[in-house]
């Protein structure tokens, strides 16, 4: 098997996903066109070269529908002849694109591919693909289904982790966030967002907020209180009749964001590479994908990475970067005390509890981040993963060279 | 024809009229469903027919349905060969009245139902395959579907055409709870188009199908939408998001009925109606055959109806009634039963030791009177005759010229005999005595007795106005006369009796006891209080067994075991979760619900939580709960009660297992969906059931044993309703 090497990785800013965001008047097909295009124009690429796009999107409906990647190929004025394929593993979609692409160059299937996401949240909204497993009695009920609000305050319950606990997470990210952005740490990958004019329209993460204090998050109602209380609270303590109550201790401050963005990375074999004149900045060093128990769905993350770390034996402490997304703060800190990573080595530069989490394109995003990191700090390995609708983790593992 | 007369009118309207020969009420039965099919068969070909109007010729209702004993009998349609040619014709079997009601709604011309009364299950359903439904105006007319009561699922179109007419969200608690409609509702719920006054509802019918008759049903039109939308529209996906959680919040997967029926409801009104009613069918079917259903059918249904009408009575005892009846005891107990017999029109003397004590147990009467007229449900004269009908008083004369006594004093022999012995000095010779005991042997307490053949125990439940069983107990010189007696007055008095031999807490205290006792015992052994309760809870049972040792309260069930001590002697075998009670009664003065703090605490606001301090009395060494510990949980708090039912069946102390399981699910709430203790072992098996309980007795103890009895019909492959069943087939 070839080994895959990343060549670059792109993102777009991610604005707020509501209708007064920044990126709401553009399309989900130009967020991911405009992605492939700084890929092309950054590497002065000959896209006839690229065997296939992968995007994640999660919610592949109306404008997000039909196989957005191949629609962008073409709007993106790639060669005809570059393929595009959809993915969808609900929040690791971009990740799991990255690591299908980099699958495709190890099997030789592909000398050149691009794997990340698009997901414009604020124009087609999280749900409005519908599924089965929800709404469906028979896998509704057989899997204990809560919606992930619950999921995470489960978690939180179980774990011991209280409403000062996640909130002192989220404020840290915040800071964290603020920071990295304050001393250009994503200028590397970030690609601002044009308009139908070429006018930037966003060139920074529209919902970071390194004000935030304990105290201005004290003020925030649990999100999930009334659901859990009309019914998910007893679903879930049925599957974990451990849990007396459910502490509901998360809200719109200690959970990801919903925001709208694009990412992309150029992966391809070393040859290709050599032949292209790019220079290989990372190699994927493994991937794996996990499934967890469903109902309290977001402990994959440390699931999928023992398994990882298993097969590349590796131990936890021979990584020296973490990045999870951070779609709840429980998520994070359950995956740290499981594995007992240490505040310094996880999401070092804040995460979609400041940034957002655009759904099918995070994972994607969030390895970028960290292989940005990897160079600026001089250090060599970072294992990247999130949590997964349904019960699931991805993870990758990537290492420079 | 038999069940059905046809008469065409000038105007080409057929009045078809629903009135089976024999029976006081119109069912579906087999007859019926075959000449559905004429009647469809002639409206179509016969040119003179316009439009139809059906109606029936009962007064007693429109129609109830089909004949769940006929259903539930030979395990009805489920029961017939194996494999797949069996299950292709139990389907074809199962979509019969399917077939014919959808035969009648595509047949081409206007039929309207004129529906003159009560339309239940399957009768509600032929209204709903017409084309337009006119009621009678009469508030007591019950329109339902309350298939998913019993363990079943309406067959016959039901969870398709209610959903199409009212919505899903709107239809689920009428699928769901089986929760009945009046005419005015229906009119509201867009489930009836006309209510009109009694006598006019065949000729609104007419009217309609000479005037618009439109022979096309709604979901068979091209622009039909489901009304709040399907499961993947915006608001119909969250219909069934919250729908399917909070099925599982009030059934913990307990009951295939109700999760059969939303399936069927979620796969049906995503296609085109023919394909929904296949979709309906195989559901009913897969309902039907689950041992639930069967359970559930038989308890819940048949045994119900046939204890309710006295079949554990002696037949050779002329029938009696009980007109004035003494309640000695004006507590809580007495007080009940003296509002439940004065409702039965029965004279009620009220007697306690002070005239306040007796007036305040009137008193209780009184509110509950109270309440039913406020809420309009009786009339201001009715009530106050009720009331009239209570005397109470402390003077024993009163009780002269009573048939019965019940003695309500407190669980103490010595108050027991005094009072015994008091009332006696009034009765006459036949007059029966009961004690309303729900521990103390009947044949101790009628030593007290001068009549002991008179003697007899009759257990109420409490709240006794709500609580539908009584236990009535047969002491060892207790006649057949008294028992006789006693059923009458339990029926009399709208109560469902089951009739059991004497032993320490009779049937129910005893096997209700192993419940609690259960829970405790997983206290001791280190088992998270909460793992207990919320398992509790999801077998079935209607609370947890802590929190059911806090509402019982402690103090009285330690002051039991205190006394069980005392009388067993060196036979009591003393548990490990005895410390444990007895520090938190007599130390900590624990006591439960009533005293606000017992293993919960109960904070003025907000629900109560566990009490922080019980891990210090029982160490938690089983802090999380997988699903093998789930599992061995829930057998063995189910598995503890049915061992002690089955133990009873030896000891003689039950004898039917129709009482036992219908006493086990009225008096304790033994979990529904089973169809009660003795149908669960039937379900399980013999065999299977002794080996878990096997099982169970080495890892936990002898008190899972199961009693020879058991290993007996396990050897021989019996249930106890083929080997205890005879009785029950003697007497219905």
């Amino acid at each position: 098997m070839a080994d895959a090497y990343i060549f670059d990785a792109v993102r777009t800013p991610r604005g707020k996903g509501k209708k007064d965001g920044s990126l709401h008047e553009t399309t989900a097909l130009s967020l991911a066109t405009q992605v492939l295009e700084a890929l092309r124009d950054r590497n002065g690429l000959d896209t006839s070269k690229v065997d296939d796009v992968v995007l994640g999107c999660v919610s592949p409906v109306g404008e997000q529908g039909s196989d957005i990647a191949r629609t962008a190929v073409l709007t993106a004025d790639y060669a005809e002849s570059v393929a595009g394929v959809q993915i969808n593993r609900f929040c690791a979609s971009g990740l799991e694109a990255v690591n299908m692409a980099a699958a495709k160059v190890a099997s030789g299937e592909a000398g050149l591919a691009i794997g990340g996401g698009v997901e414009s949240m604020s124009r087609v909204p999280m749900g409005s693909d519908g599924g089965a497993w929800p709404t469906d009695p028979s896998s509704a009920f057989k899997t204990y289904f809560a919606p992930q609000g619950v999921s995470a305050d489960l978690i939180a319950t179980l774990y011991g982790f209280s409403r000062d606990d996640v909130d002192a997470y989220a404020v840290e990210s915040q800071k964290r966030a603020a920071a990295a952005w304050a001393d250009g740490r994503f200028k590397k990958s970030v690609i601002p967002v044009k308009d139908q004019l070429g006018l930037t329209l966003l060139d920074h993460d529209e919902t970071v907020r390194g004000s935030t204090t304990m105290q201005t998050l004290a003020s925030l109602n649990p999100s999930f209180t009334g659901m859990g209380e009309m019914a998910f609270d007893a679903v879930v303590t049925q599957r974990y009749p451990q849990v007396e109550r459910v502490n509901h201790v998360h809200h719109a401050g200690n959970s990801s964001g919903i925001v709208d963005g694009a990412a992309g990375v150029l992966i391809g074999t070393k040859e290709m590479g050599e032949a292209l004149g790019l220079k290989a900045r990372a190699k994927i060093k493994g991937a794996a994908s996990i499934g967890s128990e469903p109902s309290i769905m977001l402990t994959g993350p440390a699931l999928v990475s023992e398994k990882l770390l298993k097969k590349l034996g590796m131990e936890v402490k021979d990584i020296d970067l973490y990045e999870l997304n951070e779609a709840f703060a429980s998520v994070v800190l359950r995956m740290m005390q499981a594995l007992d990573i240490p505040h310094d080595k996880m999401n070092v530069n804040g995460g979609a509890i400041a940034m957002g989490h655009p759904l099918g394109a995070t994972g994607a995003m969030i390895l970028g981040t960290v292989l940005d990191e990897l160079e600026r700090s001089d250090k060599e390995t970072a294992l990247i993963t999130l949590c997964v609708g349904a019960g699931m983790g991805t993870a990758t593992v990537i290492e420079r060279v | 024809m038999e069940n059905f007369k046809i008469e065409v009118d000038s105007d080409g309207v057929a009045l078809v009229t629903f009135d089976v020969p024999g029976r006081s009420m119109n069912t579906l039965t087999a007859s019926v469903i075959k000449e559905i099919g004429e009647i469809v068969e002639r409206i179509k070909s016969d040119a003179e027919i316009k439009g139809v109007v059906i109606t029936s010729g009962k007064t007693t209702g429109f129609c109830a349905g089909a004949d769940l004993g006929e259903l539930g009998g030979n395990g009805g349609l489920g029961g017939g060969a194996g494999g797949e040619a069996g299950l292709k014709a139990a389907y074809d079997a199962g979509f019969a009245l399917n077939k014919a009601f959808r035969a009648l709604e595509t047949c081409g011309k206007p039929v309207a139902a004129a529906i003159n009364g009560l339309a239940m299950g399957g009768g509600l359903e032929i209204a709903l395959a017409c084309h337009y439904r006119v009621v009678a105006d009469n508030p007591k007319i019950q329109l339902a579907l309350p298939e998913a009561k019993v363990g079943l699922l309406p067959g016959a179109g039901g969870t398709q055409r209610l959903p199409r007419l009212m919505g899903v969200m709107a239809a689920a608690p009428y699928l769901l709870e089986g929760k009945s409609m009046k005419p005015a509702e229906a009119l509201a719920n867009k489930v009836v188009h006309e209510v009109v006054p009694a006598d006019q509802v065949v000729e609104a019918a007419k009217t309609w199908v000479k005037t618009k008759g439109d022979p096309v049903a709604p979901w068979d039109k091209k622009d039909f939408k489901l009304p709040g939308g399907g499961p993947y529209t915006p608001t119909g996906g969250q219909v069934f998001i919250m729908g399917n959680a909070m099925l599982r919040k009030q059934t913990y997967g307990n009951y295939p009925a109700q999760l059969n029926i939303l399936k069927a409801v979620y796969e049906g009104t995503q296609v085109p109606f023919d394909a929904a009613i296949r979709i309906e069918t195989r559901y009913f079917l897969k309902t039907m055959m689950s041992p639930q259903a069967k359970g559930m059918i038989r308890t819940l249904f048949l045994s119900l109806q046939e204890l309710g009408k006295g079949s554990g009575r002696p037949a050779n005892v002329p029938p009696s009634e009980a007109k004035k009846v003494a309640v000695l005891g004006a507590g809580m107990m007495g007080a009940g039963i003296a509002y439940v017999q004065a409702m039965a029109g029965i004279e009620t003397v009220l007697i306690d030791q002070s005239q306040e004590a007796a007036e305040k147990g009137k008193a209780y009467a009184e509110n509950l009177l109270k309440k039913a007229v406020s809420r309009g449900k009786m009339t201001q004269d009715k009530a106050d005759a009720v009331l009239a009908l209570i005397t109470p008083t402390t003077d024993y004369a009163h009780v002269k010229g009573s048939d019965l006594v019940i003695e309500a004093v407190f669980e103490n022999r010595e108050i027991k005999a005094d009072v015994t012995q008091k009332a006696e000095a009034q009765l006459a010779e036949d007059a029966i005595f009961g004690s309303n005991t729900s521990t103390l042997p009947i044949t101790g307490l009628s030593k007290a007795s001068v009549r002991p053949k008179n003697f007899i125990g009759i257990h109420f439940f409490s709240p006794v106005d709500k609580m539908g069983l009584v236990e009535i107990i047969m002491g060892e010189e207790t006649s057949q006369e008294a028992l006789a007696k006693s059923i009458d007055y339990v029926l009399k008095i709208k109560k469902t009796p089951i009739v059991v031999n004497d032993s320490r807490g009779f049937y129910t205290s005893r096997c209700f006891g192993t419940f609690v006792q259960e829970g405790l015992e997983m206290l001791a052994d280190g088992i998270a209080p909460a793992i207990i309760d919320n398992v509790g809870r999801a077998t079935g049972m209607p609370r947890g067994p802590l929190e059911m040792n806090d509402d019982v309260a402690l103090d009285l069930g330690y002051k039991v075991t205190q006394q069980t001590k005392k009388d067993l002697g060196d036979k009591f075998e003393d548990r490990p979760f005895a410390p444990i009670i007895e520090k938190m009664v007599v130390e900590l003065q624990r006591f439960g619900r009533k005293n606000g703090k017992g293993f919960y605490d109960y904070p003025e606001n907000g629900p109560k939580t566990l009490w922080k301090g019980l891990s210090d009395l029982a160490p938690v060494t089983i802090a999380e709960a997988d699903q093998t510990l789930i599992q061995e949980i829930r057998t063995r708090l189910l598995y503890r009660q049915a061992v002690e039912a089955a133990r009873c069946f030896e000891e003689g102390v039950i004898t039917d297992p129709r009482e036992a399981d219908v006493g086990a699910i009225l008096g304790w709430g033994f979990a529904p969906w089973t169809g009660g203790p003795i149908s669960l072992i039937d379900a399980v098996g013999a065999k299977a059931f002794v080996e878990t309980c096997d099982g169970l007795a080495q890892k936990y103890g002898k008190r899972f044993a199961p009693p020879a009895l058991l290993r007996e019909m396990a050897e021989k492959g019996e249930t106890f309703y083929g080997r205890f069943g005879a009785k029950a087939k003697a007497a219905a």
